[in-house]
């Protein structure tokens, strides 16, 4: 276990590497940069040009560029908004809890509905059960979500007026902003319905989001399942004259959990890609938001620091991923 | 006095496949019975049947199924349930595979006495302590936190009897319990099983395609070929004057009865697939007193010197077939 965590570890420095060096030539190789952004149409001289891009640097050759931006890396700044003048961690700081909360519900909803059903289709394998959750998994899976994500805003929103359209909460309520996360912001406000409108205003965009991982993590149950399920030890199970549903939870379940956990963290990497389109779909003022904006803007440090830190958030829920394979799988403990 | 466990011509199919056919089989309180055939004889999955246990894809039906008197056939899933685990209960060839990896073993132990005693925390765990030590395993207060990656396959077979004897059954099934472990190790895990037996007079089922495990435990042996029974007998008179051609070829590959001869005899030919079974005798292929007869019709079962015999021809003492044309 000590050896798979330094080895994981160990991972990380070629990883932030690569991360940081793909980041910076993809956003490099989009036509216009933040100054040429900024001037828009009206133009100006050249000189002033020629000035802004001095002063940010932008007149030194790409491996320079590149090279002062990881030393800045690693004295720990990240650089400024070449927009807002903001630190880009500030920024981030603002905005990450939007999408934390709309990740963690969209996953709560995946894990929740997509476990019991994936079980539910390995016990009755076969059935008309089994062969709808099939069809509708690959369906999720294969759904481009900003389609997904607008279909649902027309059926649920528009025609029949069950959720609203965009947001996070009615204008009419000010929730100040103590922990970020709204949810409990409202729920420990003075404002009567803050909470509720803060509930309907995240079901919709949490189900889009949850819907890939939701596919994948049905599929992924059922097969692990179905798998688990003709073991000895489910045979021994049954005979000593557990009930049904012991054996499929308490036996089954338990064993196919590993490998639906690996899963669960790769999901996590998707979903955080996910946020992003769902965020510009339902207008979450949340991480994604922030990013498709700077790109819009050529907001060098802001994409670029972005990225990174979902990157490294990626990173780190795959290593606590890791460790909890290791509390899952006796195998790998001793 | 009913016996403990009574099963009348119990067939088991899995499609067309006919895995088990016409099996009657009684076991009395107390009694070994050894049931013996080559690997796909069905001998597993009739005692599968019994316990419940088969896949869903299995299709059982048999005259009568009773354990201790009370029918099983057509008791409900709960009932059998009552049972199962605590008055009839089995323990299987992997003894590594079939102990769940991610628990203890002495939780699973406990498990198996939890499902039908409400007792307290305290005493349960005793009482698998108890149990661990009954069995033979070494240090059974450490081993109780051991999983079944840490420990041996004779260990982990030691704590599976421990499961299946937890909550003291009638009737105890060990399905080739011996074969996957080492040659060092069976005559150990055989000597539990038989001694545990005589300890608590349990009956035991013990199904195995070893005669020689046979010969040191069976008081009965019944002999399974292709899904049916070929010979049933006690196992003195069967291993003195065995009465099918089948059990007197599996009695003749015994390295023990084969001393002076160049070879090992062997029994040509395999047994028959789902497709190819014959019409008539199903050993026939492979028999050296095969006629006509063998081929159109299908032996019954029936008494023949003291033995119950499925052969047109069952062997006398000598060992020649009776009744065969010349």
């Amino acid at each position: 276990m000590f050896r798979l965590l330094t080895r994981r570890l160990a991972l990380i420095v070629p990883t932030f590497i690569g991360v940081t060096l793909l980041g910076f030539l993809l956003i490099h190789s989009i036509p216009g940069d933040p100054v040429e952004v900024r001037v828009g149409e009206r133009g100006i001289s050249a000189e002033r040009l020629a000035y802004f891009r001095h002063e940010l640097g932008l007149d030194q050759p790409l491996w320079k560029q590149f090279l002062d931006y990881e030393g800045q890396l690693l004295h720990g700044d990240l650089g400024r908004s070449v927009v807002t003048q903001e630190s880009v961690w500030t920024e981030f700081k603002t905005f990450f809890p939007a999408t934390f909360e709309l990740s963690v519900c969209a996953l709560a909803f995946a894990i929740l509905v997509g476990l019991p059903l994936g079980v539910m289709a390995a016990v009755r394998r076969g059935s008309a059960l089994d062969y709808g959750l099939i069809g509708i998994s690959v369906t999720g899976a294969s759904m481009p979500i900003f389609w997904w994500g607008l279909m649902a805003v027309l059926i649920f929103s528009v025609a029949l007026g069950w959720t609203p359209v965009s947001g996070r909460i009615d204008d009419l309520f000010y929730i100040e902003p103590r922990t970020g996360f709204l949810l409990i912001d409202a729920w420990f406000s003075d404002e009567p319905g803050a909470f509720r409108s803060a509930v309907r205003h995240l079901i919709l965009p949490a189900i889009v989001l949850g819907t890939v991982p939701l596919a994948t993590i049905a599929r992924m149950t059922r097969s692990a399942m179905l798998e688990v399920l003709g073991e000895d030890y489910v045979r021994t199970a049954r005979a000593k004259g557990l009930a049904p549903g012991r054996v499929v939870v308490v036996h089954a379940l338990r064993n196919a959990l590993i490998p639906v956990v690996t899963v669960l963290g790769l999901q996590v990497g998707a979903l955080l890609g996910g946020a992003i389109l769902t965020e510009t779909v339902f207008a979450w003022p949340g991480v994604g938001h922030w990013l498709v904006e700077s790109v819009q803007r050529r907001d060098y440090n802001v994409l670029q620091g972005g990225t990174l830190l979902i990157a490294v958030l990626v990173m780190l829920v795959n290593l606590g991923v890791d460790v909890l394979y290791g509390v899952l799988n006796p195998r790998l403990r001793h | 006095m009913s016996p403990l466990l009574e099963v009348r011509n119990l067939t088991v199919d899995f499609g067309s496949f006919h895995a088990v056919e016409g099996v009657d089989l009684t076991v009395a309180a107390g009694e070994v019975l050894c049931v013996v055939g080559e690997s796909g004889s069905g001998k597993s999955v009739s005692m599968l049947a019994v316990m419940g246990l088969l896949p869903r894809t299995g299709r059982v039906a048999a005259e009568r199924v009773a354990f201790q008197g009370a029918d099983l056939l057509h008791a409900t899933p709960r009932g059998r349930r009552r049972l199962i685990g605590r008055e009839m209960a089995m323990i299987f060839q992997e003894p590594t595979t079939s102990l769940n990896p991610c628990y203890p073993i002495g939780w699973q132990i406990a498990e198996a006495l939890r499902a039908h005693y409400a007792a307290p925390r305290a005493e349960i765990r005793g009482r698998v302590v108890a149990l661990l030590g009954q069995v033979g395993v070494p240090a059974p207060e450490q081993r109780v936190r051991a999983f079944p990656h840490q420990l041996s396959g004779g260990l982990n077979q030691r704590a599976m009897i421990a499961m299946a004897i937890a909550c003291n059954p009638a009737l105890l099934i060990a399905d080739e319990p011996t074969t996957a472990l080492d040659v060092t190790v069976q005559k150990g895990v055989l000597d539990l099983l038989v001694g545990l037996q005589r300890e608590r007079g349990m009956g035991l089922v013990l199904i195995t395609h070893d005669m020689g495990v046979v010969a040191e435990t069976a008081q009965r042996v019944q002999v399974m070929y292709a899904g049916q029974v070929m010979e049933e007998q006690p196992a003195a008179p069967l291993f003195a004057h065995p009465r099918h051609p089948y059990t007197a070829a599996l009695l003749d590959a015994l390295p023990e009865r084969a001393e002076g001869k160049p070879r090992l005899p062997t029994i040509p030919g395999v047994v028959p697939g789902a497709d190819d079974r014959p019409a008539g005798c199903l050993f026939a292929p492979r028999c050296r007193f095969r006629t006509g007869q063998c081929d159109a019709e299908r032996p019954a079962l029936r008494m023949a010197f003291g033995a119950r015999v499925r052969c047109h021809y069952p062997l006398d003492d000598a060992g020649q077939p009776t009744g065969r044309p010349a």
